[in-house]
């Protein structure tokens, strides 16, 4: 009865922060040193939609890591393989289909092409564990960056990147007025990224894979395929991520390189553990903090004060990539709970009882 | 537990609890070694024999009071409870096989100079095999090998997890042998599933069961009561090899 | 045929570089089960500083890359050392933990020294001679490509020598193969963490000033990209193999060389298939063994 009542109690908070985060647009909500404005300009509402997409794609990685236990170095691939085949596409459909039907199929090829690269990816990567499987992703990755930066067949653009051909694209997403669409579509991949996520982890499926995560051999003894069930969640997370691309790219009209290298993937780990490995909401808390964090304490390092420090303090405080690596280590050597970790620990020390350990598990697992 | 009992231990282990990877693998064992002789730590397989070593060295996660020559060593790691004086020779051997048998040896020399003559005098066939690469060596080899790395420092106490395991019945002797010898000097806590090499060794012994202590007693009259079916799966009087 | 010559002594070159980054990187692993993303920072920092103090002595000349080396090498091993004692040693066994504290730990220093030495590459000044070419059977092979060779064969031979005839050396080997068991013939290995780390740094700061030889300049980035080929050595050689390491990374290099030459520049390419090809036929490596981690 009283599990009963916290699991609606819990879908009425979710639904809240919905409709919260939904109604933010019409709303001039101002909060200076987070937000760069009131909550209906569209640089606010840009800002908070990356943020979304960040923390969908870091959903997609929780679904990975804090799930699967599968430590992959290469997920950028997919969040690039969505924004880049997006674009891409949109531009070899141009001349052969009806203007009106080039946004439609390209968005339904793009998911077409992550899930056949989800497939094949995890297909082979996924013949090796632990490290070597870190490494084997990060060489795909490292593949896939190479291709693009090469500007192969003309169509990556090279260091420049692409751009989505704006005619093509249906009138409410374009344009500086049109933002707030733009929001509103993150935030219904954050929502769906949970659901997906939900819906894995409570399924059978979601089950062995935490049982794999504890003791492989048991699951083979129950005549299931640890490979199998993991191949399906890397590429149930891969097309996860090429969602959240095709979001970015049409936030931002086009994509760079820079969210196909390691370094990309890294941060995804980074904001994964500082919102709490194994946790759902800590992923996206973690991604939404992050970015946040990260666009602000660049705002922070141009201003006045900073600037004037000495060379010794300026130096380390202008580098918001720094600040928030050092960060990290400090969370991953004194709080490997992360922020949901911490929440927890306070909220269950009041109500006695310690469920730390399981934490630590799950950041073991693999 | 008698009082002369106490007295006269070596190693005394009250309330062991270990874990591996989560899992409870001994649960609230309680024992005493005696400080003479052979005293073997018997059960069936999967019983938490080599957990409880393990334990007892720090190899694994445990809680609990042990008690080497009256000072505690729960809280020491690894590699403090061996410069202690306890030495171990695992299960399975764990020779290092990329390195010479003259290295393996070296290794395990903690001070100066090493007992290298109670070595060579154990095991002549050793000398004669230094510089060859311990993973070539056969099974019987390789556990000289692992016994001799333990003697080459003065030990108060010996864990030695079942040296017989896997090996040919003229090599079971010969270690045997080896051990007898050993244990007149040393005390050693012995895990051995054959029964006639506990016949030969042993004076008392400590039986598991389900993570428990189960049964503490003289070794003869153990091995030739039907203790042995109950706990070990065996009839009395014959070895399970 | 010249041109083969010249592809493989310059391939030979490139390799002798990665061995640099990636004998520390496998010794590591092997030892302790951590993969190290902080590596590629000892030797960015170590071509930093043994450039900053170089020039200074004596730009572009014989004495001043000589003592760049020499303050590579300790910076290097300086860096890795204290990286061991403030942050994987607190971290004892937890070696997810570890890898992402190095994880951490890489970004943020490249970012600082991108805030210290700007986001572009300094081209740097070196001797004469070793921006000319030596004609071999009719291949003019730039001569850098000897200093890199030289250097790391030295390397090699004295990590070996290292191995196989001290008391560290002997621990080190063993503890590679099983850990547990050298800490159960009372052995405090944790010294020899630090140990193998300052090494592993030593030789990557040796790596980072040579690095900066052989690109003509010296980025906040240099590391980065250099590791990410020490890691695909690292692998296809075997984790813990300091011969795999060796044997790995040159043959990356000759591979990335020639297809990048004969394959139209796709060269990073074959590297990768190359690391899967090794990895689904042999999982372990070329020379790894089944490790206890």
């Amino acid at each position: 009865m009283q599990r009963f009542s916290s699991i609606w109690f819990k879908i009425g908070i979710g639904v809240a922060l919905i409709v919260v985060a939904a109604v933010l647009p019409l709303l001039a909500i101002n909060i200076p040193g987070i937000l760069p404005g009131p909550t209906y300009t569209p640089g606010t509402l840009s800002m908070l939609a990356y943020a979304m997409l960040i923390a969908a794609l870091a959903l997609s990685y929780h679904l990975l890591f804090g799930v699967g236990g599968m430590l992959s170095f290469g997920h950028a691939l997919f969040f690039a393989a969505g924004a880049y085949g997006l674009a891409v596409m949109m531009r070899l459909l141009a001349p052969q289909v009806p203007e009106s039907a080039v946004f439609l199929i390209a968005i339904i090829l793009t998911l077409g092409l992550a899930v056949a690269v989800g497939n094949l990816v995890g297909a082979l990567a996924l013949r090796v564990t632990g490290i070597s499987f870190a490494m084997v992703t990060l060489a795909f990755a490292q593949a896939f960056n190479v291709l693009v930066r090469r500007n192969t067949g003309g169509l990556t653009g090279g260091e420049e990147g692409v751009t989505v051909p704006v005619n093509f694209l249906p009138d409410a997403l374009v344009g500086v007025l049109n933002t707030r669409n733009l929001y509103w579509l993150a935030l219904a991949i954050l929502v769906i990224a949970y659901l997906v996520c939900v819906w894995v982890q409570n399924s059978r499926l979601g089950h062995v894979l935490a049982a794999t995560r504890e003791n492989e051999l048991r699951v083979r003894v129950l005549g299931l395929r640890p490979y199998t069930v993991r191949l399906f969640v890397f590429a149930v997370a891969g097309v996860l991520a090429a969602v959240a691309g095709i979001g970015f790219v049409l936030l931002q009209s086009g994509a760079t390189p820079r969210i196909t290298i390691a370094d990309f993937t890294l941060t995804l780990l980074v904001i994964v553990v500082l919102g709490g490995v194994g946790y759902r909401w800590g992923a996206i808390v973690g991604g939404i903090v992050y970015t946040i964090l990260d666009q602000r304490l660049s705002a922070l390092a141009s201003s006045g004060w900073i600037q004037s420090l000495p060379d010794v303090l300026r130096i380390p405080l202008s580098e918001p990539l720094f600040i928030l690596g050092m960060l990290f280590v400090l969370v991953v050597m004194f709080a490997p709970g992360g922020i949901a970790g911490l929440a927890k620990t306070l909220t269950t020390r009041s109500a006695k009882g310690v469920r730390t350990m399981d934490v630590k598990a799950s950041a073991n697992g693999q | 537990m008698s009082e002369q009992q106490q007295d006269t231990a070596v190693l005394s282990v009250r309330g062991l609890f270990a874990s591996v990877a989560g899992q409870q693998v001994v649960e609230d064992v309680s024992f005493t070694v005696a400080d003479t002789g052979v005293t073997a730590l018997l059960g069936r397989n999967g019983v938490g024999k080599t957990s409880t070593i393990k334990a007892l060295l720090g190899i694994i996660d445990r809680t609990g009071e042990i008690t080497y020559r009256g000072s505690s060593i729960d809280k020491l790691p690894t590699h403090r409870v061996v410069q202690r004086g306890i030495g171990y020779v695992p299960e399975d051997r764990e020779v290092f096989g990329s390195l010479t048998v003259e290295e393996n040896l070296r290794l395990a020399i903690l001070g100066d100079s090493g007992n290298r003559e109670t070595v060579d005098r154990l095991f002549p066939e050793l000398r004669q095999r230094a510089k060859q690469q311990a993973g070539t060596l056969s099974g019987g080899q390789q556990q000289m090998v692992a016994l001799a790395r333990v003697l080459m420092e003065q030990r108060g106490l010996l864990l030695v997890d079942e040296p017989t395991k896997g090996l040919a019945p003229r090599i079971v002797t010969e270690v045997t042998e080896a051990l007898k010898a050993v244990a007149e000097k040393t005390p050693v806590l012995l895990v051995e599933q054959n029964l006639q090499v506990v016949r030969d060794l042993a004076h008392s012994v400590i039986v598991l069961s389900g993570g428990r202590v189960v049964h503490t007693g003289d070794a003869r009259e153990f091995l030739d009561s039907d203790l042995v079916h109950r706990y070990l799966g065996v009839t009395a009087g014959k070895d399970d090899a | 045929m010249s041109t083969i010559l010249l592809l493989l002594i310059t391939g030979v070159g490139l390799g002798a570089l990665y061995f640099l980054v990636a004998s520390g990187l496998s010794l590591i692993y092997g030892l302790m089960g951590v993969l190290n993303f902080a590596h590629g920072s000892f030797l960015t920092l170590a071509g930093f500083l043994g450039w900053e103090v170089g020039r200074r002595v004596s730009d572009g000349t014989w004495a001043g890359l000589l003592i760049g080396m020499l303050v590579g090498i300790a910076t290097g091993a300086i860096a890795a050392a204290i990286t061991e004692l403030v942050f994987i040693r607190k971290l004892y066994n937890r070696h997810i933990e570890q890898v992402l504290v190095t994880v951490g730990l890489g970004l943020a220093t490249v970012a600082l020294f991108e805030g210290i030495w700007g986001s572009d590459p300094i081209r740097i000044a070196k001797p004469a001679w070793l921006g000319q070419t030596t004609n071999i059977l009719g291949a003019n092979i730039p001569n850098d490509r000897w200093l890199l060779i030289g250097c790391a064969a030295l390397v090699l031979g004295l990590i070996v020598l290292f191995l196989k005839k001290t008391k560290y050396g002997l621990i080190i080997r063993a503890g590679v193969e099983n850990r547990t068991m050298v800490t159960a013939l009372g052995i405090d290995v944790r010294r020899a963490f630090t140990i193998v780390f300052a090494i592993g740094g030593a030789a990557a700061g040796l790596g980072g000033v040579l690095a900066s030889v052989y690109y003509g300049q010296v980025a906040a980035h240099q590391g980065t990209s250099l590791l990410i080929y020490a890691f695909i050595v690292t692998v296809i050689g075997g984790l813990g193999s300091l011969s795999g390491a060796a044997i790995a990374a040159v043959l990356v290099a000759v591979i990335q060389q020639f297809a990048n030459f004969y394959l139209g520049g796709t060269g990073d390419l074959a590297v990768v298939l190359a690391l899967a090809a090794v990895l689904l036929v042999k999982p372990t490596g070329l020379l790894g063994k089944k490790t206890t981690h």
